[in-house]
């Protein structure tokens, strides 16, 4: 550290070196205190945290628009040009999908009749709140993102942000309109996930890397390249079976993820509700109990 | 002295807060998610070049403890975890106040070159500290991209900031 200010500055230099050097030493010890209340994660950090959001989104919103403005207009100049392209690979598509629609139908059924023979309890009814995201907090040491959308439009704590590709990550804080949202490959990002074909659970750890890692995988399993990854409702912390990522690497014990999220066109999240309906019904969203920290209001 | 003591006044005061004003626009502006390439990576770098710019070219315009609010700010909109950047900020600027005199009035290349060594030991401090933060270290890919990026945004913001510095200082 350099804190011989004084002989250096220039005469004439307004700052007076001895209060400087005191003022600095201050600064840098308040800095410290800082990350040690940021790591304990003290509430009134979060507090402070979330003011300062709610303060800040609509400016963002607002700084957001010619953006969100001008690459609608190019996109739809875009859209003009491959007009006849799209329409013939959309037709192509329908096709497909229209087989597809008739098996999901058909296992629907099948499902239902199944899930009735066994007794299965259902799954709660999952609804969205879409946000539009105006933060974009993602750099090398921190991966989170500002959404406009807060407690007064029913997003609360630990819900799930997700693209139309998959898992983006969890609500971290939320204010009153608006919302942080830890993304899953922040280094403080834990999520319960399974592999989807030999169902072995595992935990998504985040590394600040576009590739994170599952952690607590038994020793002796199967996983392969090219496995999807689920999240799993363990902990109650997400609605089993969100799209999560495929595995990208396996060496030496280590499996990385490729999540499906595009991490550079997230314009919009959706934060997965499903606590709101089942049992609780038409409460108002602030009434509910379950993730009880995130009641603001 | 002039007799039009008020608008003088005002214009100083103007002068004073622009850079502090200019800081936290930049802050801002870095969070607002831009389809730019290698956005991401550049956004929380601009508070760095800032303060920066300043230290070398006008350090009582933006004092230390401005620095530290802003680095809190900063932290807030994801420049590193909380105090981390706020740390890194205010290291960067007394080490660039106490080397000033081998960078004021110096040609560019010079003063970018400074911007080049004092990033590379923000960046190498922020890394650490995370590390220690996380208790584990964290992959170190990204920082020095974001540094290699922030590097290569360093001219054309600080010629904005030259610009605006030049016109209120003008007046």
């Amino acid at each position: 550290m350099k804190q011989r200010l004084g002989p250096m500055l220039r005469v004439g230099s307004p700052l007076k070196s001895w209060f400087q050097r005191g003022t600095f030493l201050l600064l840098v010890a308040a800095s410290l205190t800082l990350m040690m209340l940021g790591k304990s994660e003290a509430p009134w950090v979060e507090k402070a945290r979330t003011m300062v959001a709610d303060v800040t989104a609509p400016v963002l919103a607002l700084l957001t628009e010619p953006v969100t403005a001008t690459e609608r207009l190019f996109a739809n100049l875009e859209e003009l040009v491959d007009l006849r392209a799209d329409n013939a690979r959309l037709k192509a598509e329908r096709e497909r999908l229209l087989e597809w629609q008739r098996t999901a139908i058909r296992l629907e059924a099948e499902n239902r009749a199944l899930s009735q023979l066994l007794n299965l309890a259902p799954d709660p009814h999952v609804s969205y709140v879409t946000a539009r995201v105006v933060g974009d907090q993602v750099g090398a040491f921190v991966r989170e993102m500002l959404v406009a959308a807060g407690t007064r439009d029913g997003i609360r704590k630990g819900q799930a942000a997700m693209t139309g590709d998959g898992l983006a990550g969890r609500v971290a804080d939320v204010g009153q309109r608006s919302a942080r949202v830890l993304l899953l490959t922040d280094i403080n990002s834990r999520i319960p996930v399974l592999v989807e074909r030999t169902r072995d659970r595992a935990i998504l750890a985040g590394d600040n890397s576009n590739r994170p890692q599952l952690l607590y995988l038994k020793p002796q399993n199967e996983v392969v390249v090219g496995d999807r990854i689920v999240t799993s409702s363990d902990g109650g912390v997400f609605p089993a079976g969100l799209p999560v990522g495929i595995v990208d690497r396996v060496e030496e014990g280590v499996v990385s993820i490729a999540p499906f999220v595009d991490w550079d066109r997230l314009e919009y999240l959706r934060v997965v509700d499903y606590a709101l309906t089942g049992i609780l019904g038409d409460m108002p969203s602030d009434g509910v109990a379950e993730g009880s920290e995130a009641r603001t209001r | 002295m002039t007799p039009g003591g008020l608008r003088q006044r005002l214009e100083i005061w103007a002068g004073r807060v622009a850079p502090t004003v200019l800081t936290v626009l930049l802050v801002l502006l870095a969070a607002v998610p831009l389809p730019v390439p290698f956005w991401q990576p550049i956004g929380p770098g601009f508070a760095l070049i800032s303060v920066y710019y300043w230290a070398v070219h006008h350090p009582s315009a933006l004092p230390p403890p401005i620095v530290f609010l802003i680095g809190v700010l900063a932290d807030f909109f994801g420049l590193a975890p909380l105090g981390v950047g706020t740390l890194i900020l205010l290291l960067s600027y007394s080490g660039t106040v106490s080397q000033r005199r081998h960078l004021a009035g110096q040609p560019f290349l010079v003063v970018w070159w400074g911007f080049m060594m004092v990033s590379a030991a923000a960046f190498f401090i922020a890394w650490a500290a995370t590390s220690l933060l996380a208790g584990y270290l964290v992959e170190a890919r990204p920082a020095f991209f974001s540094y290699l990026v922030t590097l290569g945004a360093y001219p054309p913001v600080a010629l904005l900031l030259a610009r605006a510095q030049r016109s209120f200082a003008s007046v």
